[in-house]
């Protein structure tokens, strides 16, 4: 167990030197940091002042020695917008998007389950098919065409007007095709609670919660056909294998087999997919926080990237990187307590 | 920092505590931007969110009004004492948000800091000093005679001079500017406006409240807290007008137009903007832009109109100089001159009937439609067998190229800080030289130092006719010369619930003076 965690924790440092010295290789390309902080009227030799102020004018060599000094120390250097360490900044930010992550989660869960095992079951009846269809659908929509279809049915509101309105069935349905809207469209409401540190949570309050419900939709209809389909796959394959056969021929009952013999196996796969998964997804939730204009990390980062502001770049760079490499390692853990025939490295067979 | 501010905050409301809260001021307006304010130090960055910023929680001497004069503010009179001396005399009783009277001590502690901005520093340059008379009577001296003294005084926002003065816990100037890093003026904010700074989480929201305190009693504002949000997604921040989680939302991005015009419950207001966007053509890069024949041609198969009616859909105005209406340079005989046959013609006798090859730049996030923009002013090059190699990149790449000047053609937006045409030549079209700053962009390398020198002389004439009449020359030569090829300047627009007036506090300049905002 310490050689396996040793073996990751040796892991991550790599990890986070090759992000780092990647980042510090493309900052040229990614633009000028002054254009931000400096008005347009500016002089050229006020900006080469503050150039060499922020010491932008050394070369790449000398600017990621002096970078990589001080990140060993455990500081990654100030964000140029916001005046304030990087990790500082992550870390106020790293709370919303935790909690947008953990909503699509929990819907994720709470749907994937349920229908990808019931259409391994019942792989002929119509509303699996029609889970299935709609699965196909939803994979193939991006995210944030999503997201604008949301906010506009459930936010602002739709109007539908295409039945006669003289009529009392066209009335009807116009009336339940429409919608009032009135759901909040950005942002994380005012009503937050304090947990502890920078973490502000929006999931004790009604208003919190309110705003979490699109956001977190949205996020998870990328992910939730695949596990559907996952869950679905992967059950079906169980339900052939020898000891599903051989419990049914005993007799056992059929919700015996279903949910505790096939669906443990079933889950295996799913636990390693579902942890890597929420790495990705708290990488990439930047097109649904930019959508919502969700305060967390995804939006900051793209900013930080219109901005040119280097340093808190590259600190987001290695912060991703590290929460990969700990998700991973979580992912193993749980694996090993799920099927005790997987070995973590170093433990003796 | 936290700490700081709420002891700030806390103090504030201590000092306020004996006066009673103004009757009327009860609503509250939650706005969206596209950004909020990088700073709280207004000094810090010259930018359209940190004016908006600097009209919210501070006052200008001077400030514009809707027709582009002048209105009192915290100056409640002004003269000439001669050529090169203006006097001030300042409000009395005007309070800071920490209690602190304002005097001129605090216009003179402005004023230095200003001088010290980098970024405010060259608008202040013509000015030699200030001479305190007494607690409220103050010059400004100019070290020429300067026409532009009182539109530089829209710039003068008094600063809590006490405030601002010593050190903080941590033995740091409380005045000094910082441009990257933690000041304490940065974080931290005392002025004369009708809002004070209630909290603030960059990035995120920001909270206004009236100032009990405000010294003008008779602003019809009656907003007693504003609740600032950066939304910087075009879809979202009309999305969150149009679902009543917002109340007064800029910029409105152009495509969504129509859809708040169809909205029942909102209202749009659009004007004609001053930024001017332009294409410049480099004459060291290429030869045939020496030729002002060739610079003709492309004047002539630019199409202003198209451009302005296709792609920015109605939301720019053409243009065929610089200034836009209402500035003193702006020539109303100058329209723009689409024609293709013409423009075939002059290349002809340029000698480029075959034409040649060039490349184009422009961003493709800082305008609207800049990219577009750039695509159909290449297509319409190929008609005078001009082609064009395009280059679109994001604004954070895009300027250090446009500073390097590595495309033939290249696109810029300018907006005069000074509200006056002579800042559109000195940074666009004077010949470029190293270290004054003229001609800084100035991507064309074009260089006439007659029409320089006619600047030069415009910008120390105090009689408005003889100084209008000379920028309309400059215009005039400008144009014949085709030194560069104006497009449009981009219209401006706001929208809002409808029971939020925002019309009477709108202006070219894009600082809706929020103290003064009705909210039925």
């Amino acid at each position: 167990m310490l050689a396996f965690l040793v073996q990751r924790i040796s892991q991550a440092v790599l990890v986070m030197f090759v992000i780092s010295v990647i980042a510090f290789a493309i900052q040229d390309g990614l633009g000028d940091p002054l254009q931000e902080m400096v008005g347009m009227s500016v002089s050229m030799e006020e900006r080469e002042a503050l150039r060499e102020e922020l010491g932008l004018n050394d070369s790449m060599v000398v600017q990621y020695l002096r970078f990589a000094g001080k990140a060993i120390q455990g500081d990654l250097g100030n964000s140029y917008f916001y005046g304030k360490p990087t990790l500082t900044v992550i870390a106020e930010h790293l709370p919303a998007t935790l909690e947008l992550v953990i909503g699509a989660s929990l819907i994720i869960m709470l749907l994937s389950v349920p229908i990808g095992v019931y259409a391994a079951i019942r792989p002929q009846a119509w509303l699996a098919k029609f889970f299935m269809g709609v699965s196909t659908v939803g994979i193939s929509i991006p995210v944030f065409l999503t997201a604008i279809v949301l906010i506009q049915i459930y936010s602002i509101g739709i109007t539908v007007e295409w039945f006669p309105v003289d009529s009392g069935w066209g009335q009807w349905l116009n009336g339940a095709l429409s919608t009032d809207g009135g759901m909040p469209s950005y942002g994380r409401g005012d009503d937050l609670k304090h947990l502890f540190g920078t973490w502000n949570s929006g999931f004790f309050s009604e208003l919190g919660l309110m705003h979490l419900v699109l956001p977190c939709v949205s996020l998870a209809s990328i992910m939730l056909p695949l596990f559907i389909r996952l869950i679905r796959a992967e059950m079906m394959e169980v339900l052939q294998s020898d000891y599903i056969r051989y419990a049914r021929a005993k007799g056992l009952s059929s919700a015996r087999i279903n949910f505790l013999h096939a669906l443990k196996n079933t889950m295996l796969p799913v636990i390693t997919v579902g942890g890597v998964q929420v790495g990705v997804m708290v990488a990439y939730t930047i097109l649904t926080e930019t959508v919502f204009q969700w305060p967390g990390v995804g939006l900051m980062f793209l900013e930080a990237i219109t901005r040119s502001d280097i340093p808190l770049i590259v600190a987001y760079l290695m912060v991703v990187g590290l929460i990969f490499v700990i998700t991973n390692t979580l992912v193993d853990l749980v694996y090993g307590l799920v099927n005790p025939t997987v070995k973590l490295t170093g433990k003796k067979a | 920092m936290k700490k700081l501010l709420a002891a700030f905050i806390g103090s504030l409301a201590l000092a306020s505590a004996p006066v009673a809260l103004s009757a009327e001021a009860t609503k509250e307006l939650k706005m969206a931007y596209d950004a909020d304010p990088v700073t709280l130090d207004i000094h810090e960055q010259l930018s359209g969110g940190i004016l908006q910023l600097s009209h919210m929680s501070f006052d200008p001497l001077v400030r514009w009004t809707k027709d582009l004069d002048f209105e009192p503010r915290l100056a409640e009179s002004w003269e000439r004492v001669d050529e090169n001396t203006m006097r001030f005399k300042l409000r009395e009783g005007v309070k800071f948000h920490s209690g602190n009277e304002l005097t001129t001590k605090d216009v003179k502690f402005t004023y230095d800091r200003l001088k010290e901005s980098q970024d405010f520093k060259a608008i202040f340059k013509p000015f030699s000093g200030i001479n305190i008379i007494d607690d409220y009577t103050f010059e400004l001296v100019t070290s020429e005679p300067f026409p532009l003294l009182l539109n530089t005084a829209t710039y003068i926002f008094p600063l809590d001079s006490e405030f601002y003065s010593g050190e903080t816990e941590d033995g740091k100037m409380k005045g000094a500017i910082l441009k990257h890093g933690n000041s304490f003026a940065s974080g931290n904010l005392s002025g004369t406006g009708p809002y004070k700074v209630t909290s603030r989480q960059q990035g995120v929201r920001m909270e206004f409240e009236r100032f009990a305190n405000y010294w003008d009693e008779e602003s019809p504002g009656n907003v007693k807290k504003i609740v600032l949000t950066p939304i910087k997604e075009n879809n979202t921040r009309v999305s969150a007008l149009l679902s009543g989680g917002v109340d007064f939302i800029a910029p409105v991005p152009p495509t969504d137009l129509d859809r708040i015009k169809r909205d029942k419950n909102s209202e749009l207001v659009t004007m004609s903007g001053t930024r001017i966007i332009l294409f410049h053509m480099n004459q060291d890069r290429v030869e045939a832009f020496k030729n002002p024949k060739v610079r003709q041609a492309v004047a002539y198969a630019i199409n202003q109109e198209g451009i302005a009616a296709k792609i920015m859909k109605g939301f720019a105005t053409p243009a065929a100089q610089l200034s836009p209406a209402g500035y003193q340079g702006y020539n109303e005989s100058l329209k723009p001159r689409y024609d293709v046959k013409k423009a075939q013609q002059l290349m002809k006798e340029a000698g480029y009937e075959d034409g040649f090859t060039i490349t184009m730049m422009a961003p493709n996030n800082r305008y609207v439609n800049d990219d577009k923009i750039a695509q159909a002013a290449a297509a319409m090059l190929a008609r005078i067998n001009i082609k064009v190699d395009l280059k679109t990149l994001p604004k954070a790449q895009y300027w250090p190229e446009f500073d390097n000047r590595s495309g033939d053609m290249m696109l810029i937006g300018w907006h005069a800080d000074t509200e006056d045409s002579a800042n559109f030549y000195e940074f666009l079209t004077f010949c470029t030289e190293a270290g004054s700053g003229a001609g800084q962009y100035n991507a064309g390398n074009y260089c006439n130092p007659e029409i320089d020198a006619l600047v030069a002389k415009a910008n120390v004439e105090t009689d408005i006719a003889k100084r209008t009449a000379m920028l309309q020359e400059v215009e005039q030569r400008l144009y014949d010369d085709a030194a560069f090829i104006p497009l449009h300047w981009q219209d401006l627009a706001w929208a809002s619930k409808k029971n939020v007036k925002i019309e009477p506090i709108l202006n070219v300049m894009n600082f809706p003076y929020l103290g003064d905002l009705v909210v039925e």
